[in-house]
């Protein structure tokens, strides 16, 4: 079984250790991005605490509670197909990726419930906002950048699972590639983004 | 003594019947799909000469406009595009990627003796997302182009800009997902595919600098991803984050900018470092000085970096406070340069010099980057910074650096490794010739800026008081001859493809792994992989001078097993 070591490597072992060096570093750069934004989260709640409090009662908690939980558990699904696959169990790596892919198809379906509902209650900045402070405007502007980017990362995540999970259906790419674990680890932190952005978006304001 | 062993010929050396990496495949397709790190280094030396023709050509417009103090040949909208022209491309279409995609992307497996990088398709990958990103630009610049400078600052770019904001940034968050892809590739190329006996602290400087490169793109280009999607977010779609009239906050916008942008200017810099430090050991027949300062300063300079940021923004209001701790750490971030001056120096002192054209260019990068670094200081002392701020001091400090620096040594590094990159020689004479001449017409054009700068000339201005003519007329004269020390190599390089000379493995009698594969080296670099029982230079024994009567290494570096 040489079908999962590629060029320039001569040792499976030596490749998937670079898929994780590689993917770190990559998740690295992933966790500067979201930093980025956050940070401006940051900086607008020290400037307009008022707003940002009063804002942050207005977003569907429910909604983003369940999809903490929707997420978390998807990341466990995630774990276990990824170990799966690397002591080439295939049946619990084909199971364990399909539940990824419907816990995250189900994450984005309550996104889609709470972004339709944001939208009739005018919590889109512009004209006719539903809150009277501006600066809830700088709140919602932030929640809907951070939480669409966040559901991109959603989309993209999926896509690789898809497309590994197929390749792994059809026998097409061996259990022991090393784009399993890469995968999870991308996974893993598209979850540990949305640990930070549930308490900024969803608990924030809501202290008696 | 000096023990003088004969150059022993390179294990590696492959009769020169068998394929090079150009001919071991045909046809187009084989270079548009290649996941040959070589071939890809081609592609992108194809990409950066489009862009760089079209930067050039703004910079064109600008010296042409200014050459009168009255506005005669753009109009003010006109010419506001082509400073933002001129300043987009340049900076992330030619020199972010310049070294690193072109000299990193072929040497680096060379040098760390593997047989391509960690991720070739990924490579590949990033090749078309580059030229994608540049396709989006283009045309966002043939529609109608960009009004607010490189620096899209805010509010102007999010709420009054009439220009094609949202495309270029787009653009931008393209080529910085390249740029991240890039950088990756070499970190876990440098870190997972070193051949055995490659310590750390074997590796070539290039190498080394390309790796603190690689971190700062991987750490820095996605805060940039992050401000621009505001940007976009604000503009595009009404949501507010950086409007004072809606309660956001402009300078949030120039922090998170300047936090990618001025470790940006390390991702510019630091492959010229590397490059400099081959040419300087090379010609002058003696080992880098103080090698292990040299990895260290590079490390330095990526790490803090990150923490300068502000120095960009002393007269935008901020904490007074704030601006002497950014003032400081500009300081401290100026010794990491100085000793990597000082070393080339030392390296320089007592060695056996000869002026080919790569050391012509190298010994030019020092002065011209010694000035661009000592104006620097004068930019991170806040009164002085307050009198020059947003004049042509500012840029001519930074041309210094990013054109006298970063391009020299890019085009140095191009004639230094020309012969192992193509297997051809050029023409000496040509060469050295361009050389001098991009020295002497690099001063004229900038050095003008600091004068003018200094009396108080502001940058970005299309229309100016007569008494700066004069030195405007110096500076477009000093353009032109810019242009053609640009254009010669262009020349003799694409001639000598054709019809130069073919030249020998190690041309230079140059020690490293890269001079010890063929010349152009076979598709997978070496025919028996490298191994390594000592550091990259060799240049004459340890504890003793470079030998005056001969050029050779003092011993082979590769010992097949």
């Amino acid at each position: 079984m040489s079908g999962a070591l590629r060029e320039p490597w001569r040792s499976l072992r030596r490749q998937r250790e670079a898929a994780a060096f590689g993917t770190w570093i990559f998740l690295g750069g992933e966790a500067m991005l979201f930093a980025g934004l956050i940070l401006a989260f940051a900086v607008m709640r020290a400037l307009h605490p008022a707003g940002f409090i009063l804002a942050g009662r207005e977003t569907e908690v429910a909604l983003g509670t369940a999809n903490t939980a929707i997420l978390l558990t998807s990341s466990l699904t995630m774990a276990v197909a990824a170990e799966a696959a690397r002591a080439e169990l295939r049946r619990a790596t084909l199971w364990g990726m399909g539940l990824t892919l419907a816990l995250g198809a189900a994450f984005l379906a309550v996104k889609g419930f709470e972004w339709s509902s944001d939208l009739e209650k005018h919590l889109f900045p512009g004209d006719g906002f539903a809150l009277a402070e501006p600066s809830a405007q700088i709140f919602f502007a932030l929640y809907w950048i951070m939480t669409s980017l966040h559901a991109m990362h959603m989309l993209g995540g999926m896509t690789v699972v898809a497309w590994l999970g197929w390749q792994a259906w059809r026998r097409a790419r061996p259990l022991r590639s090393p784009a399993f674990e890469a995968a999870a680890l991308y996974w893993h932190l598209v979850d540990i983004v949305w640990i930070v952005l549930y308490p900024l978006l969803y608990l924030g304001g809501r202290a008696p | 003594m000096n023990h003088i062993t004969p150059a022993i010929p390179a294990p590696d050396a492959i009769p020169h019947e068998e394929p090079s990496y150009l001919t071991a495949e045909r046809g187009i397709g084989s270079w548009l799909l290649t996941t040959d790190h070589k071939r890809i280094a081609l592609l992108y030396m194809a990409a950066l000469t489009a862009f760089f023709f079209i930067g050039g050509a703004g910079a064109v417009a600008i010296r042409l406009e200014l050459f009168t103090p009255k506005a005669d040949v753009l109009t003010a909208d006109g010419y506001n595009r082509m400073f933002t022209l001129h300043g987009t491309v340049m900076i992330w279409f030619f020199l972010v990627p310049s070294i690193p995609t072109t000299l990193g992307n072929f040497l680096i497996p060379l040098m760390v003796g593997a047989r391509d990088l960690a991720f070739p398709r990924l490579n590949l990958l990033s090749w078309y997302l580059f030229i994608f990103a540049g396709a989006v630009l283009i045309y966002a610049l043939v529609a109608g182009g960009v009004d607010t400078g490189w620096t899209f600052y805010t509010p102007f770019s999010t709420t009054f800009s009439n220009g094609y904001v949202l495309l270029a940034g787009l653009a931008i968050i393209l080529a910085g997902f390249s740029s991240i892809a890039t950088g990756v590739n070499f970190l876990a190329t440098i870190h997972l595919l070193r051949a055995p006996g490659m310590g750390w602290f074997r590796l070539p400087l290039f190498a080394w600098a390309i790796y603190g490169t690689s971190l700062v793109m991987v750490l820095a280009t996605p805060v940039l991803t992050a401000v621009l999607l505001l940007v976009i977010a604000e503009r595009g779609f009404g949501l507010p984050v950086f409007d004072p009239s809606r309660g956001g906050d402009p300078l949030l916008f120039q922090h998170l900018f300047w936090f990618y942008s001025h470790p940006a200017v390390y991702i510019m810099i630091l492959p010229s470092f590397g490059v400099i430090s081959e040419i300087v050991t090379c010609f002058s027949r003696r080992n880098v000085f103080g090698y292990d300062f040299m990895v260290y300063a590079i490390l330095w300079i990526a790490i803090a970096g990150f923490l300068v940021w502000g120095h960009h923004m002393f007269v935008s209001g901020q904490s007074i406070y704030a601006s002497l701790a950014f003032s400081f750490l500009s300081f401290v971030i100026a010794v990491p340069s100085a000793i990597k001056v000082f070393n080339w120096t030392f390296t320089l002192y007592r060695g056996q010099i000869t002026f080919e054209a790569p050391m012509l260019y190298a010994v030019g990068f020092i002065g011209l980057f010694t000035i661009g670094g000592l104006t620097g200081l004068f930019l991170a002392s806040i009164p002085i910074d307050v009198h020059v701020s947003d004049t042509y001091y500012v840029v001519g400090h930074f041309h210094f650096i990013m054109v006298g620096g970063a391009v020299s040594a890019f085009y140095g590094g191009l004639s230094f490794w020309w012969p192992k990159i193509t297997g051809r020689k050029y023409p000496m004479t040509w060469a050295r010739f361009a050389a001098i001449l991009m020295f002497f017409g690099f001063g004229f054009t900038f050095f003008p800026m600091f004068i003018m700068g200094y009396l108080g000339m502001p940058r970005r201005y299309q229309v100016y008081p007569e008494e700066f003519q004069v030195w405007h007329v110096m500076s477009s004269a000093g353009a032109v001859l810019l242009a053609g020390a640009y254009l010669l190599p262009m020349g003799y390089l694409a001639w000598s493809v054709f019809w130069g000379e073919k030249a020998e493995d190690d041309p230079w009698n140059a020690t490293g792994l890269e001079w010890s594969t063929s010349s152009p080296p076979p598709r997978d670099n070496f025919r028996t992989p490298p191994e390594v029982d000592e550091g990259p230079y060799f240049y004459h024994p340890e504890g003793e001078g470079p030998g005056h009567d001969h050029g050779d290494p003092h011993r082979d570096q590769v010992r097949t097993p």
